[in-house]
């Protein structure tokens, strides 16, 4: 699983990407956190606000960091998603 | 600012309070019932927030002159009254202002202000973008996007300029603050000029000749996709809820500049002595308003920390321009934003942008001083 925060550096996208590491580890999940800073890029998966939460190329949401909770759902149906089809 | 955090696909909005299995067992779109539950919650708040703000002064009083045994009319007696005062109602408006904001907030969307603007002519689309610059979630840290989503969407640069004034410069913790501590009137003269400012700058922006050359190149090559959204109508618990958890944020991140600034306003306002400030920042001495939005457009401060040492200097003889002033020039320019959009705006363009809009508080902050 790749995991992508699209941001420039501002404090919800460094707080996106520290919940971001904490939950995959309680969750003991393996994947791949990579920060987007370039801004063509960013813009390229159509948000109007940072920071952005990518999933396997799939934009899961933007603008505000989830909860803890919503994260941890997320990733669990991406996991979920990808040993069954 | 910090926004919410906006679900693409309404399938990963799993919160807690809405689990999947109801969503399953309850196919059918229920009527929406009345909401009184989340209302009774809010309105008893509310309540209690007025009980509590009703007991302010005579707590204030009590504290410093009976249980701490200061004269009023001591020089510490002044500081700590004002302090303990004005802690605690400053805190008090700030969640409540935040909290009714956030509140309305929840009813629109930066995506519904880029629709809304988009195909409207100059002047009629400064108001409407400085409007909904001040009603729309904003945080300098999402300027970039934004701004690249408004131009993408063929909104004129000006009316862009205008939005991205007035969303910084009004905002609830600003508009908080003055009226807790100047009185509704100031409040309402920061709203209406800082509303004008924006109008106006924008427009003047917008129409510089070859102002689409300040813009960096990439921005006009990018090739974006549709972007509009689904969007999901929130129910009142859940706009509440989003409130709740907004202001918590906005009153956790800036309740310490809040009691730094409180306590060096109260140590003017015991320590200082009267009329002081006059000579400096009084309304005879003309300079210290283009001083003050020099000095204001680096410094990069919280509205709450600054706005308490405004009152305290306006105590002190400070004009009441000159501090307008300065404190929209803190707000409305801030090093930081300017940084970032850097990476969209050529630098003449910032300089432009940053020149125009201090030359707007300037007036402003001269009409002031000739007026009142």
């Amino acid at each position: 699983m790749i995991i992508k925060i699209l941001g420039t550096g501002c404090a919800n996208c460094k707080r996106l990407k520290r919940l971001t590491l904490d939950v995959l580890k309680e969750m003991k999940v393996d994947a791949q956190v990579v920060e987007v800073t370039d801004i063509p890029t960013i813009m390229s998966y159509g948000i109007s606000a940072t920071p952005g939460l990518v999933i396997d190329e799939k934009l899961i949401g933007y603008g505000g960091v989830p909860s803890k909770i919503q994260l941890k759902q997320i990733i669990s149906r991406f996991i979920a998603r990808s040993c069954c089809g | 600012m910090s926004g919410e955090f906006v679900f693409v696909d309404p399938d990963f909005d799993l919160t807690d309070e809405k689990p999947q299995a109801a969503a399953i067992a309850a196919p059918l779109p229920t009527p929406r019932a009345i909401e009184w539950k989340p209302w009774a919650v809010v309105l008893s708040l509310a309540a209690v927030w007025l009980l509590v703000w009703s007991q302010l002064r005579p707590f204030a009083d009590w504290f410093s002159y009976q249980l701490l045994g200061l004269a009023p009319d001591t020089r510490l007696g002044g500081a700590v009254a004002f302090f303990l005062y004005d802690t605690p109602k400053i805190l008090l408006l700030l969640g409540g202002v935040t909290f009714l904001i956030t509140t309305l907030r929840s009813f629109f969307s930066t995506e519904q202000a880029r629709r809304a603007l988009g195909g409207k002519r100059e002047g009629v689309g400064n108001v409407l973008a400085a409007s909904l610059g001040v009603v729309t979630p904003f945080c300098s840290c999402s300027a970039v996007p934004l701004f690249i989503g408004f131009v993408e969407s063929g909104i004129p640069l000006g009316v862009t300029f205008s939005y991205l004034i007035a969303a910084p410069m009004v905002n609830e913790i600003a508009l908080a603050l003055l009226f807790g501590m100047f009185g509704w009137q100031i409040a309402g003269l920061y709203l209406v000029t800082g509303l004008t400012i924006a109008v106006v700058a924008g427009y003047v922006i917008g129409r510089m000749p070859h102002v689409e050359a300040g813009v960096e190149d990439f921005v006009w090559q990018l090739q974006l996709d549709d972007m509009t959204q689904a969007e999901v109508r929130p129910t009142w618990e859940q706009r509440f809820r989003q409130a709740a958890r907004g202001t918590r944020e906005i009153v956790g991140k800036v309740w310490l500049f809040v009691v730094i600034g409180i306590a060096i306003g109260a140590a003017i306002h015991g320590y200082v002595p009267e009329d002081a400030m006059a000579g400096i920042l009084g309304k005879d001495a003309w300079w210290s308003v283009p001083v003050g939005v020099l000095v204001g457009i680096p410094l990069y401060a919280s509205a709450a920390g600054i706005a308490p040492v405004a009152l305290a200097l306006t105590e002190k003889g400070a004009a009441l321009g000159t501090v307008l002033a300065f404190i929209m020039s803190v707000i409305a320019l801030s090093l930081p934003e300017m940084i970032l959009l850097r990476r969209v705006l050529k630098p003449r363009l910032i300089a432009t942008f940053i020149a125009v809009v201090a030359a707007g508080i300037l007036l402003v902050g001269f009409l002031f001083n000739a007026v009142i």
